[in-house]
């Protein structure tokens, strides 16, 4: 038994200095992290760390909107979809509004694990695990929506297909069934991802569980991973093999969302530039909400060191990028309708802009455009609180966007007689604040629970982490 | 030596050694390599490709995960093309029954869902999961493997081993620790 090395890696790692990435003064892993260090920060959140106070108070609030969710839930089954302002011809209203919103914040959660993945962009590996939970709880509230809609919703198996004794399917041509598809697959996939991703982390808990139960408790969701070169092997293949799928998988969820609207003839809504501006508003959402969960989180669980100002700064540039690709298709939805000389687009470009709801244009656009601007400051890209409020600014800014495309679509439609103006209901609201109160419960019992940052990957950016010196990514 | 003989005649897996960095993990499996040992594993806190180079996997995901693909494709196609053009034929705003483009985006959807699920499947069923138990826990300082450690198991099972020639092997690289792993 000897010691070979007069310097140990630990200590090396350690030591080493911001240096190591000449081309970025920002690190991706602050100095003095090494393997030892990271995996007993990470796992000793969940496993010997006291729960913080602001664990206790944002479960605490979540639980008690899922209370409330729960009463709103009884009014809609056993009253009726009517509790909500729904009508005809606004039939969509609060539901599908916040069905696309949900599902758009998912999107950034696969944008970061997948797409980032594909392309190297390694800085990806200390925010994906929390990033792809986040999708998780995302498309869980979405799922929620479309089903409720229903009205019957315990008659929602109807929507699959299965042989049955009315002798009656499903119209393979509806976007709408396309969708029941599109989103369970999303949520499936993301699911095993984001699980798979996961196997090493819970064996680390595992091997460092302080007591008995823990112990078992982690071995179980474990499978018995040993990270030999076998399994690590088949897992990478498993990770990029998934990471492929769900790279166009994200680009078709929205897409298939948007052609929900784009299919139908509403002025408004039937325009061949929907899917790019769906994907779009999609990851600019889920961007912001990536942010909103994170800044937080650092700060409590003082995880600047893993989660650095590169990544708020990286995170802030793609939210811009995005922002700017919506911004383009504000400017050219009023263009086409101009161009194309279509009286019934040009009657709604007009009501968007001066009509009855005419507020929320303006708000859409102060929120998505001109607030968003100024990501363009360093200062304001890496500062946590400005950042934080620029984030939510945008993510209110998204759930308008879609409040908007909805209601001012359908509340002026070709036949004057039937025009409406739609008025959200008390259960409309608390219905929206039941799934974020879920989504926050369910997001702190992953925080609670489970590595909420994926040690295996973030070992690869320490220096010395690849046989030779350098860091294997 | 005193350890390995006080473990007599007790069925042993492999013995072990184990490392405090990848570069003395690598080097080390390269020596094993070159003085002919064949059944050797290396286990690490996380993939390092250099080792993926001198142990070699069979690795039948992906192929898995194409079947799966295919299988997804072709139970969309048939179940679309069954349901609308011959089970429930609807006539919808005059469309062709067998309106192809609009299978398409189902058709897709239930081909990434089969390839993905077959992959993590089939990842999880060629690993051996689920597992609970492994010799290399036997070892206490295996605990560590999934933290910061580097550990270098040559199996019993492989044809030079021969336990006390192994472990010498294995002290005379820049090992930290030689443990004999038992076989239960």
């Amino acid at each position: 038994m000897k010691t070979a090395h007069e310097f140990p890696v630990e200590e090396r790692q350690r030591h080493a200095a911001r240096e190591l990435d000449p081309n970025n003064s920002l690190a991706v892993i602050a100095p003095g992290t090494s393997f030892e260090t990271v995996s007993a920060q990470i796992s000793s959140i969940v496993l010997t760390r006291k729960t913080p106070l602001f664990w206790w108070a944002a479960f605490s609030f979540g639980v008690a909107w899922v209370i409330v969710f729960v009463i709103a839930l009884y009014m809609i089954l056993f009253v009726g979809v009517g509790v909500w302002g729904i009508e005809i011809p606004v039939a969509w209203g609060f539901a599908i509004t916040n069905f696309v919103w949900w599902i758009g914040i998912g999107h950034a959660g696969t944008l970061i694990s997948a797409i980032l993945l594909l392309l190297h962009q390694s800085w990806r590996n200390s925010i994906n695990r929390f990033a792809e939970a986040m999708t998780i709880f995302a498309v869980m509230c979405a799922g929620m929506f479309p089903l409720l809609h229903l009205g019957r919703s315990w008659i929602f198996y109807w929507i699959l297909p299965y042989p049955n004794t009315m002798h009656v399917q499903p119209n393979f041509r509806s976007p709408l069934v396309w969708d029941v598809f599109a989103v369970s697959t999303y949520f499936t996939i993301s699911l095993v991802f984001w699980y798979l991703g996961m196997i090493p982390d819970l064996a680390t808990l595992r091997d460092r569980a302080p007591t008995r139960l823990k112990q078992r408790f982690y071995c179980v969701l474990s499978f018995g991973w040993t990270g030999s070169s076998h399994e690590w092997k088949l897992h990478k293949s498993a990770s990029m093999l998934l990471a492929a799928l769900a790279t166009p998988l994200v680009l078709s969820v929205h897409t298939v969302v948007s052609f929900d609207f784009t299919i139908a003839i509403v002025p408004g809504w039937h325009s061949t530039i929907f899917p790019p501006y769906f994907v779009a508003g999609a990851i600019y959402s889920g961007f912001a909400m990536v942010l909103m969960l994170c800044i937080p989180l650092r700060a409590v669980y003082g995880l600047h060191n893993l989660i650095t100002e590169r990544h708020l700064n990286n995170c802030a540039k793609l939210m811009l990028a995005t922002g700017l690709i919506l911004a383009y298709t504000y400017a050219i939805e009023p263009f086409t309708a101009w161009y194309g000389g279509n009286k019934f687009e040009m009657a709604l470009v007009h009501n968007r802009a001066f009509g009855p709801q005419s507020w929320t244009f303006w708000v859409v656009i102060l929120c998505n455009v001109i607030i968003p601007q100024s990501l363009w400051f360093y200062k304001v890209r890496v500062r946590p609180v400005p950042l934080f409020i620029v984030s939510a600014v945008i993510l209110y800014g998204m759930w308008l966007e879609r409040y908007m495309i909805i209601i001012t679509s359908l509340d002026r439609d070709f036949l004057p007689s039937s025009w409406s103006n739609f008025v959200a209901t008390v259960w409309d609201n608390l219905t929206l604040y039941g799934t974020v109160g879920f989504f926050i419960a369910c997001f702190m019992l992953f925080v609670r629970f489970l590595p909420m940052i994926s040690m295996a990957e973030v070992r690869e950016l320490l220096p010395f982490s690849k046989p030779g010196g350098g860091t294997l990514m | 030596m005193s350890a390995f003989e006080e473990a007599g005649e007790i069925e042993i897996h492999g013995v072990a050694a184990e490392f405090d960095n990848p570069t003395a993990l690598v080097e080390a499996t390269k020596a094993a390599r070159e003085a002919g040992f064949r059944h050797i594993e290396t286990y690490s806190p996380y993939a390092i490709e250099d080792v993926h180079e001198l142990i070699p996997v069979l690795n039948f995901v992906p192929a898995i995960c194409l079947i799966g693909g295919l299988l997804g494709a072709a139970t969309a196609w048939i179940m679309e093309y069954g349901i609308a053009a011959i089970d429930y034929p609807i006539n919808v705003g005059g469309r062709p029954l067998y309106s192809w483009p609009a299978f398409i985006p189902i058709l897709f959807e239930l081909t990434v869902l089969c390839a993905g699920t077959f992959a993590f499947f089939s990842a999880l069923a060629l690993c051996g999961f689920p597992r609970p138990h492994h010799p290399m826990f036997n070892v206490p300082q295996f605990a560590h493997a999934s933290s910061s450690r580097f550990f270098l198991c040559i199996e019993s099972r492989d044809p030079m081993f021969d336990r006390r020639y192994t472990a010498e092997f294995l002290e005379e690289l820049e090992a930290i620790g030689v443990w004999e792993v038992e076989d239960t």
